[in-house]
C-alpha cells in the first residue's frame, strides 16, 4: 500500500488540515515510509491470534445511568468566541 | 405473483418494482447519556446538558452507560435478533459544526445486534416479514440552529451524546404502504419495551429512507439515500416521489446517481444534498478509548426473561383467549396504552363488550376532547364500572352513553351518576304496567294494526313506551309485557 500527492491533498482534506501543495510530495514520503514500517507486521501469521484491545486484561467499565454532570453551561461555552444566549455560534451552515 | 404486480408503478415502458430499504434512528430512553452522566431530558435550556465529555474537551474519556446496552440488547430481543455477546465502537470521522469530536462514536464492522424480523400487517389483512440487517448504538449529534441570526447557526449540545440506536431494516419493502406499516409496528415495539417513546415530533425517532427501482426480478438498482426523515407520512412521502423520479429519470435514458437526498415537507419532494458527497469518506477506525462491548450470557437471558407481551403475542392472545376479531385485536395491541386500558376494562367482563366499548365510545371521546388514551377523561376502572351497571340490568346500553358523555365532563364515577340524576332502569313491572295500558288505550287503531299483523308495529309501542319512561324502562321488559297484553 502506498500513498501519492493527490491522496495526501485529499486527506488532509478531509481531515481539515491546510497542506501546501509544495509539502505534498515530502509528505507522501514520510506517509509511505509510515505504511512500509506497519506493513511488516504482515511478515507474522496472525491466523489463529485474536485482536488485542488493551495492554492489561480488563473489561470495558460500565456506568450507572444517572444524572451526575452537566448544569456548567458557563464552562462549556468559555472558550467559545461569540457564543451568544449560551449557544455556541458558527457562520451559517444551512442546506 | 399477482399480489406484486397491484404494486408495481406502472411506466411508459412497462412495470417498474420500488426496493426500500430503512434506517431508522431511535433514541434510547435512558436518564443520562451513552458516554457522560449529562441529563437526556427533551426542552431543556441551550448546553445546560452538556458535560465536559459531550463537548470534546481534551483529554475527557467515554465511560458507556450500561442501561444503554441493557435497552440495546431488549430491543433486539423484541426484534427477534441475535444478539452480540462481543462488539466494538468505532469512530466515524466527518466534520459539522454540531459534532464537536470531529467524529461520531458508533459501531461499524461488528454492532451489537445482528439479523432479526418483522413481522407487518398490511391493510389488506395479509402480512409481510421484514428483515432487520442489524442494530448499533451511537450518539447522536448536537442540534443546529439555523434560523435565530442572519449570519450565524446556533449550536446547542444538549443532545450531543445522546444514545441513539440505529435500526437497519434490509432492502424487504416494495411499497410506501409496507414501509409505513414497517415503521408504525417499529414503534409499536420500542413503545412496549419501553427502549425508546418513539415520538417522532420531538425527533426520538428519524428515518433515512433508502429508495431504488427495478424491473421485476432484475438486480437492485442504484440507490439514494434521504436523510432524516421524521413522520411516518413523510416517509412514505419521500419513497413515492422519489421512485416516481427515479422512473422518469431512467425512462428518459439517464442513470440514477447514488446520492444523499433531502426531504422538503413543505412540497413533499426530494433533493440533492450535494454538499454531503464528500463526506462519505468516514475513515472507520476502531475508538482506542473504548474497550470491545462484552455482555455476559446471564445478562442477555435475564433481559429476554424480563420482556413485557409484545403486541404480536398480545394480539395472538386477545384472539385466542378472549374470543377478539383479528381486526379488534389488531387494532387495540397498536399502542401499549391503549392495550393496557382495554385489558383493565376488560379484566373480569365481557371482553367483545369492552372492546366495543374502548374502540368506539370511547375513542369518540377522546377524538372530541383531543385526550390521549395515556390521559384518558374517564379512567379504565371508571368505565368498567359503567359496563357493570349494564352488565346487572342497573341501566340500559343506550342510557349508558348519556352517562359515560356525563363522566367525561364530570369525572364521576358512572354509579354516582346513574344515583344522582335517577336513571336507574326502571324494572318493576307494577311501573311499567300502566305505561303501556295508557299506551294502549290511547292508540285502538295501532293495536288493531298489530292484531291484524303487522308484526313491525311493536317497534312503536316500545319506542312510546321508552319515551314516557325517559328511557329508563328495561326494553326486554317492556317488550314483552307488550307482547303479552296485545295478543290477547
Amino acid at each position: 500500500m502506498s500513498v501519492d500527492k493527490a491522496t495526501v491533498a485529499r486527506i488532509a482534506h478531509l481531515a481539515r488540515i491546510g497542506v501546501a501543495e509544495d509539502e505534498l510530495e515530502h509528505l507522501a514520503g514520510e506517509l509511505n515510509g509510515i505504511l512500509q514500517w506497519v506493513e511488516q507486521l504482515g511478515e507474522i501469521d496472525t491466523e489463529n491470534t485474536p485482536p488485542m484491545t488493551a495492554v492489561h486484561d480488563q473489561g470495558l467499565p460500565w456506568r450507572e445511568d444517572r444524572v451526575d454532570d452537566g448544569n456548567k453551561r458557563d464552562d462549556i461555552v468559555a472558550n467559545a468566541p461569540d457564543g451568544v444566549d449560551g449557544f455556541f455560534t458558527v457562520p451559517k451552515v444551512v442546506e | 405473483m399477482a399480489a406484486d404486480s397491484a404494486r408495481y408503478i406502472d411506466g411508459a415502458t412497462g412495470p417498474w418494482e420500488v426496493v426500500i430499504g430503512l434506517e431508522v434512528h431511535a433514541q434510547v430512553v435512558s436518564e443520562s447519556k451513552l458516554f457522560s452522566g449529562a441529563a437526556t431530558a427533551f426542552g431543556a435550556d441551550p448546553n445546560t446538558q452538556v458535560s465536559l465529555v459531550d463537548a470534546a474537551m481534551p483529554g475527557m474519556l467515554p465511560v458507556i452507560n450500561g442501561e444503554c446496552v441493557r435497552q440495546a440488547v431488549r430491543t433486539g430481543l423484541g426484534l427477534n435478533a441475535r444478539i452480540n455477546a462481543y462488539s466494538i465502537f468505532d469512530r466515524k470521522n466527518y466534520f459539522y459544526p454540531d459534532l464537536p469530536f470531529g467524529y461520531q462514536i458508533s459501531q461499524f464492522k461488528q454492532p451489537v445486534v445482528g439479523e432479526g424480523v418483522v413481522t407487518v400487517e398490511l391493510a389488506d389483512g395479509t402480512t409481510r416479514d421484514i428483515g432487520i440487517e442489524r442494530l448499533h448504538l451511537e450518539q447522536d449529534a448536537g442540534k443546529s440552529l439555523h434560523d435565530q441570526h442572519p449570519q450565524l447557526t446556533y449550536i446547542d449540545l444538549n443532545r450531543a451524546g445522546v444514545a441513539l440506536m440505529e435500526i437497519v431494516s434490509k432492502p424487504d419493502m416494495r411499497s410506501a404502504e409496507e414501509a409505513g406499516a414497517y415503521v408504525r409496528k417499529l414503534r409499536s415495539i420500542l413503545r412496549y419495551l419501553g427502549t425508546c417513546d418513539g415520538n417522532m415530533e420531538e425527533g426520538s425517532m428519524r428515518a433515512d429512507v433508502n429508495v431504488s427501482v427495478r424491473r421485476p426480478g432484475d438486480e437492485f438498482g442504484t440507490r439514494t439515500e434521504t436523510k432524516n426523515v421524521n413522520s411516518v407520512r413523510f416517509i412514505q412521502q419521500t419513497i413515492e416521489y422519489e421512485a416516481q423520479r427515479q422512473v422518469d429519470v431512467l425512462e428518459a435514458g439517464g442513470e440514477i446517481v447514488q446520492e444523499t437526498r433531502l426531504f422538503d415537507p413543505g412540497s413533499g419532494t426530494t433533493r440533492s444534498m450535494r454538499s454531503k458527497e464528500e463526506a462519505h469518506d468516514y475513515r472507520y477506525f476502531p475508538d482506542p478509548d473504548l474497550l470491545p462491548l462484552e455482555i455476559p450470557e446471564a445478562l442477555i437471558e435475564q433481559l429476554r426473561s424480563e420482556l413485557p407481551e409484545l403486541p404480536d403475542a398480545k394480539r395472538r392472545r386477545f384472539i385466542a383467549e378472549l374470543g377478539l376479531s383479528d381486526y379488534d385485536a389488531g387494532v387495540l395491541v397498536a399502542e401499549r396504552e391503549m392495550a393496557a386500558y382495554f385489558e383493565t376494562v376488560a379484566e373480569g367482563r365481557n371482553a367483545k363488550i369492552a372492546a366495543n366499548w374502548v374502540m368506539g365510545d370511547l375513542q369518540s371521546h377522546l377524538a372530541r376532547t383531543g385526550r390521549e388514551i395515556a390521559d384518558p377523561p374517564v379512567s379504565a376502572a371508571q368505565l368498567g364500572g359503567l359496563l357493570d351497571l349494564i352488565a346487572d340490568d342497573t341501566i340500559s346500553g343506550k342510557i349508558a352513553k348519556d352517562v359515560l358523555q356525563a363522566m367525561v365532563e364530570t369525572g364521576k364515577d358512572a354509579a354516582q351518576i346513574v344515583e344522582e340524576r335517577g336513571l336507574r332502569q326502571v324494572t318493576d313491572t307494577g311501573e311499567i304496567e300502566p305505561v303501556i295500558d295508557e299506551i294502549i288505550a290511547a292508540n285502538p287503531d295501532k293495536v288493531a294494526e298489530f292484531q291484524a299483523g303487522r308484526d313491525k308495529l311493536i317497534g312503536w309501542f316500545v319506542g312510546q313506551a321508552m319515551q314516557r319512561t325517559k328511557g329508563k324502562a328495561n326494553p326486554k321488559m317492556v317488550n314483552d309485557l307488550l307482547q303479552a297484553k296485545l295478543k290477547r
